[in-house]
C-alpha cells in the first residue's frame, strides 16, 4: 500500500453521492463514463467537471451498455475506472460486469438502489439489489460488494473498493440507496489514504497465472506485454479454453476462489452490543442506522439486543456472521426488500431463528418498527 | 522470383492462383496432412513480383523472396 | 507462413479458425502490412466483438482485447480515453457493429472520437450460422430468411457519414493493395475513421445469399460488382455497381480527445 496525501481534507458537509464521487477522486480514479439515472445523476454530474480538474476524463455514454465496457476499456488503457447507476442501468451492465470477471479487469461500479422491479420506484429508495449484485449475471463467479450505511462510509469504502478491485482483479459494487446518496452529514476527508500498489512482475505471455496469493499481477496495455484480454474461457496466456473441460473447469474454479479464499481479508463487519446478546439484528446499509437506534433503545430497556452490521455484503461474512448469531436466540433482519440478504443468513444460521422484517414501499424501517419486533421475541 | 507455399496452413482455396495475371500457379497433385490441394508455382519464370498472391493469402502462406 | 506474419502473428492463437477463402484472412494480412509500415506496433490497441471478424485481432501479436458482442466500439473509446495518444483500431462485422452494436458506432462517430472502426461486411451473421443481418439485402436467402429478407438494409455511408464520421473508405478484399492503403490512412486521420471491407463468405453467405459455392468466384463477383469511384466525382445514379474509394473525408471538425484536452487545460 502506498500513501496519498489530500490536499482537500479536513471537515465537510457532504451528500452521499458527493462523498463517492471525491472518494473515487481519492482513489486516483482518472476516468468515469455513465449515463444519468434517478438517483445516481449527481455523482456524473459532480464528476463532470471535477474530473478535468484532476486531469482525468468524464465520459456521458449513450446508455449503461457503453458505461461498463468503457470503463473496461479505460482501465486496460492503465487508468482507475468507475461508473454510477442503479437498479434499471445495474441490470444493463450485468453482462460487462460478467466481462470484467473472466478477464479479470478491476473496475468499481456504484449501485444507488432504489425501487423496482423494473422501472420501480425512480426516487425511493430500497435494497433491490443485493442478490443482483451476486448473482445478475450468468455462470459462476464470485465479486465484492461493499455497503455504505453513511455519507462518510459512502466515502470510506469507495476508497476501500478501488483498493479491493485492484487488489483482487474483480469488479466491486458499492450499494447505496437512494437515502445515503441524497442525504448531508459530516464527513471527514482524511489528510492521507492509503492505495493499493500493484506489483507488475516481468511476465511475458503469462499475464494471467496467479501468483502465490491466487491474483495475477498488473498488467497493461502499451508496454510492449502484446496482452490478449478476453471474454471466453481462457488459460494464462489468454488463449481460449472452451474446447478443453479441465482448464475452463479450472478458470471458473480460480474465480471463485480467489475471493473465497481471500474472505478474511475481505469481509467486514462492524459489531454494537454483542456481548451476551440474545436479539442479535443483522442490517446493511440505511437499515442499520435504525437498526442501531433500535438496539439502543432495546439495551436501555434491559434487552440484551445486538447489532451486526454488514460492511461488505459479498462475500458474504460467514464467520462473523455465525459468531455473532449462533449464540443468540433469535435473529432479527430487517431490509429494504422481501428478504434477500436473509436468505444468507437462513443459510448460515438455520430459517428456525432467523425472522425477516421486510419493509417494501420505500419506507425505511423506523427504529420503533424494529424495536417492537426485538420486545416482541 | 521464388514462390514458396507454406503446407501446413494452406487451406486450398485457390485464390492465390486466381489472383495471379500470369498463371504462375495451379493446383498440383499434392494435398497436406489437412486435406487440402496445394498450389504450386508452375510458371515461375513468368512471375513479376507484383505479389498480388501473397496478398490474397488469406492463411498467410504465400511468401515471394527473390 | 510469409515473414510478416512470422513477425506479427500471435502463434500460440494459432491455427487461423477463418473458412477457406474467407476474406477476413486477407483484412489480416493487409492491417498486417499496414501496421508495420506504420511501425506502430507498440502504441497499438486492438478491440473486437464477437463475430468471424472479430477473430483477426486476436491472431495480431499487440495488445488486443476481444471483448462482448457490439460492446467494441465503447471499450475502444474507454481505452483511447485513458491514453489518447496511442491508436485504437476497431475490428467489428456488419451485425456486430450495427446490428447489436449500432447505437455505440452513430455516438461514436457524433463525437467525432480518434479511433479506426474496419467494419469487415460479408452481408450476414457467419459464426452463428448464416442468420440474416442488418446488411443482408431485400429478399436475400439466410437461415432466418429462408422466404426472402423482407428487410431493408442500411446505408452505411449515410448513417455515418450523417452521425458525423469524418472519414469513409470502402473497399473489397479483392483489392489488397488499396485497403492497406485505406488502414494506413484511417490510422493516420484525426477523427472517426471507418473503413468498411465488402469480404466474400463463401460458406454461409455465398452459399445462400449469393448462390456461389466457390471462393475464387465469390470474390470474382466482388471484384465485378463494384467500381473505384475516382476522388471528387459524382454518383453516376445508372451506375448499378457499388462504389468503392475513399467516399468522405473531412479534416476540420473538432475532434473529441482535443475537445476534452482544452477542458482539462482551464481552471474553473
Amino acid at each position: 500500500m502506498k500513501e496519498k496525501i489530500l490536499q482537500d481534507h479536513g471537515v465537510k458537509i457532504l451528500q452521499g453521492n458527493e462523498a463517492c464521487a471525491l472518494g473515487a477522486l481519492a482513489a486516483d480514479c482518472l476516468f468515469f463514463a455513465g449515463y444519468p439515472i434517478t438517483p445516481a445523476s449527481e455523482i456524473s454530474e459532480y464528476l463532470s467537471k471535477a474530473m478535468y480538474l484532476h486531469g482525468g476524463s468524464f465520459m456521458q455514454m449513450e446508455d449503461e451498455l457503453a458505461s461498463i465496457c468503457a470503463i473496461i476499456g479505460a482501465r486496460w488503457g492503465g487508468a482507475r475506472s468507475m461508473t454510477a447507476t442503479s437498479g434499471p442501468g445495474f441490470s444493463l451492465m450485468q453482462e460487462g460486469i460478467g466481462y470484467a470477471v473472466v478477464s479479470e479487469t478491476p473496475i468499481v461500479i456504484i449501485d444507488v438502489q432504489r425501487g423496482g422491479p423494473s422501472t420501480g420506484q425512480p426516487t425511493a429508495a430500497s435494497q433491490h439489489d443485493i442478490l443482483q449484485s451476486r448473482f445478475g449475471s450468468h455462470g459462476d463467479y464470485e465479486l465484492i460488494a461493499l455497503c455504505p450505511s453513511t455519507v462518510q462510509e459512502a466515502f470510506d469504502f469507495t476508497v476501500r473498493a478501488f483498493n479491493l478491485a485492484d487488489q483482487y482483479r474483480v469488479p466491486v459494487i458499492v450499494l447505496t440507496d437512494e437515502i445515503v446518496g441524497h442525504m448531508r452529514e459530516k464527513v471527514v476527508v482524511p489528510e492521507k489514504v492509503e492505495l493499493f500498489e500493484e506489483h507488475c512482475v516481468d511476465c511475458h505471455r503469462r499475464y494471467y497465472q496467479p501468483d502465490v496469493d491466487q491474483i495475477p499481477p498488473r498488467i497493461q496495455f502499451y508496454q510492449g506485454h502484446h496482452v490478449l484480454v478476453d471474454g471466453q474461457l481462457h488459460d494464462e496466456r489468454g488463449i481460449r479454453a472452451g474446447h478443453i473441460p479441465t482448464v475452463s473447469a479450472a478458470a471458473v474454479n480460480h474465480y471463485c476462489n480467489k475471493i473465497r479464499s481471500n474472505c478474511s481479508d475481505i469481509c467486514s463487519t462492524s459489531n454494537y452490543f454483542l456481548d451476551g446478546a440474545e436479539v442479535v439484528v443483522v442490517a446493511y446499509g440505511s437499515v442499520s442506522r435504525s437498526a442501531l437506534s433500535a438496539v439502543r433503545q432495546a439495551r436501555d430497556q434491559g434487552i440484551n439486543a445486538g447489532l451486526l452490521k454488514i460492511n461488505t455484503v459479498w462475500p458474504s461474512p460467514e464467520e462473523d456472521i455465525v459468531a455473532a448469531c449462533l449464540p443468540a436466540r433469535k435473529v432479527i433482519v430487517p431490509e429494504m426488500n422481501v428478504g434477500q440478504y436473509a436468505r444468507e443468513i437462513e443459510r448460515l444460521v438455520g430459517r428456525d431463528k432467523v425472522l425477516r422484517l421486510p419493509s417494501l414501499g420505500g419506507e425505511l424501517h423506523h427504529p420503533s418498527v424494529i424495536f417492537r419486533k426485538i420486545s416482541e421475541v | 522470383m521464388r514462390i514458396t507455399i507454406d503446407e501446413k496452413w494452406c487451406k486450398g482455396c485457390g485464390l492465390c492462383i486466381a489472383a495471379c495475371k500470369r498463371q504462375v500457379l495451379a493446383f498440383g497433385d499434392n494435398y497436406n496432412t489437412s486435406g487440402y490441394r496445394l498450389p504450386e508455382a508452375v510458371n515461375a519464370i513468368h512471375c513479376t513480383g507484383c505479389r498480388m498472391c501473397e496478398y490474397m493469402c488469406p492463411d498467410l502462406c504465400v511468401s515471394l523472396d527473390k | 507462413m510469409n515473414n510478416l506474419a512470422q513477425k506479427y502473428l500471435r502463434q500460440e492463437a494459432l491455427p487461423l479458425i477463418f473458412c477457406p477463402g474467407c476474406g477476413d484472412g486477407i483484412v489480416l494480412n493487409c492491417f498486417i502490412r499496414a501496421i508495420d509500415a506504420l511501425g506502430i506496433r507498440d502504441d497499438l490497441g486492438l478491440v473486437s466483438g464477437i463475430g468471424c471478424s472479430s477473430w483477426i485481432p486476436v491472431y495480431i501479436d499487440v495488445d488486443v482485447v476481444h471483448c462482448l458482442h457490439g460492446r467494441a466500439v465503447p471499450l475502444a473509446e474507454g481505452l483511447k480515453m485513458a491514453r489518447p495518444d496511442k491508436h485504437v483500431v476497431v475490428f467489428s462485422g456488419d451485425g456486430d457493429c450495427f446490428g447489436i452494436g449500432g447505437n455505440h458506432i452513430i455516438h461514436a462517430a457524433r463525437r467525432n472520437i480518434d479511433i479506426t472502426v474496419i467494419m469487415i461486411n460479408n452481408y450476414i451473421y457467419g459464426m452463428t450460422g448464416g442468420q440474416r443481418a442488418p446488411t443482408t439485402p431485400f429478399e436475400a436467402i439466410t437461415k432466418t430468411s429462408p422466404l426472402g429478407n423482407d428487410e431493408r438494409p442500411f446505408d452505411i455511408l449515410s448513417m455515418m457519414t450523417g452521425a458525423g464520421a469524418t472519414y469513409y473508405a470502402r473497399w473489397t478484399t479483392a483489392h489488397p493493395v488499396q485497403l492497406e492503403k485505406a488502414f494506413e490512412c484511417a490510422i493516420t486521420h484525426k477523427g472517426l475513421s471507418f473503413v468498411e471491407v465488402m469480404s466474400p463468405c463463401p460458406t454461409q453467405a455465398g452459399r445462400t445469399i449469393f448462390g456461389i459455392r466457390s471462393a475464387v468466384e465469390l470474390m470474382a463477383w466482388y471484384k465485378n460488382n463494384t467500381y473505384i469511384m475516382r476522388k471528387g466525382a459524382a454518383p453516376d445514379p445508372s451506375e448499378k455497381r457499388i462504389p468503392l474509394g475513399l467516399l468522405y473525408q473531412r479534416e476540420d471538425e473538432i475532434e473529441y480527445t482535443k475537445a476534452v484536452a482544452q477542458k482539462r487545460s482551464v481552471r474553473i
